[in-house]
């Protein structure tokens, strides 16, 4: 067993922890910080990946703005814990049974029909130079400018989207 | 050296958690953080196969899959306080009123 399995382990097991902590938690906020840890559990996977920059993004975007913005609103509404409503009975055994066969199905198909081959070695020293991460912003913006650009039209539009849900309207006399 | 079949299962058992959020809470905001966690897995999938083939397109994937993501949260989250506001609450099964 190399140190990197090793590493990789242990690394999935918080993550899949953290993930059950988030699913149980009676209150909200635990439910993100939760989370938190999750997002950058898989920060390090990325790094693991040889991923650099998608870790950092992952870590500033995931874990710095959306899950700030969220924990933001719980405390805002006072979300933090509902009282329980009466679900379909049963609910929690069905989904149970259902999310079982996701995972099953979902795995099964993946190993036997994709057949991902191969190991992912440690990251070479090179990955994590600056020609890799120059490299990368030029595939972005060249082979894929277009989606790039259209990122930056989505991002304005749910911005103007989400000032205007929020607006207080004004009264017309 | 890791398999990326390890990857993938992971990422499997990630999404399935996710799945498991939506399908059991009442709570709209944790639905929501289950959608995230949902996309996260998917997220580690395309890395793990980028990784595997030496190629930038999974990064540069999930790249726009976070900006997406960002904008999917600020116009989700602006939807869930407009409806507490009229609803005071933000529980999934009070939001019937378009039921026929």
């Amino acid at each position: 067993m190399t140190l990197d399995l090793i590493f990789f382990l242990i690394l999935s097991l918080i993550a899949i922890t953290t993930a059950l902590g988030m699913l149980f938690s009676r209150n909200a906020i635990y439910s993100a910080l939760f989370l938190v840890l999750n997002f950058v559990t898989v920060a390090v996977f990325y790094l693991l990946l040889g991923a650099p920059f998608i870790a950092m993004a992952q870590i500033t975007v995931y874990a710095g703005a959306i899950m700030v913005l969220f924990l933001f609103v719980i405390m805002l509404l006072g979300a933090e814990a509902l009282p329980e409503t009466q679900a379909l009975p049963a609910q929690k055994y069905l989904a149970g049974g259902l999310a079982i066969a996701l995972a099953v199905e979902s795995t099964f198909i993946f190993l036997t029909r994709a057949r991902p081959a191969g190991e992912i070695a440690a990251p070479a020293e090179a990955v994590n130079t600056l020609a890799n991460l120059r490299e990368l912003g030029q595939m972005l913006f060249s082979h894929y400018l277009l989606p790039f650009e259209v990122t930056s039209i989505l991002l304005l539009v749910a911005m103007v989207g989400a000032i205007v849900l929020v607006r207080k309207e004004k009264r017309v006399h | 050296m890791v398999p990326v079949n390890y990857y993938i299962v992971l990422s499997a058992i990630l999404f399935t958690i996710g799945v498991l959020g939506v399908l059991t809470h009442r709570n709209a905001l944790i639905i929501f953080m289950s959608v995230e966690l949902m996309l996260n897995a998917a997220n580690l999938a395309f890395v793990a196969f980028g990784s595997a083939i030496q190629s930038f397109s999974g990064q540069i994937f999930v790249f726009f899959v976070i900006a997406v993501a960002a904008a999917e949260v600020a116009v989700g989250l602006a939807l869930i306080v407009e409806i507490f506001k009229s609803k005071r609450s933000i529980d999934v099964d009070q939001i019937s009123s378009m039921k026929g």
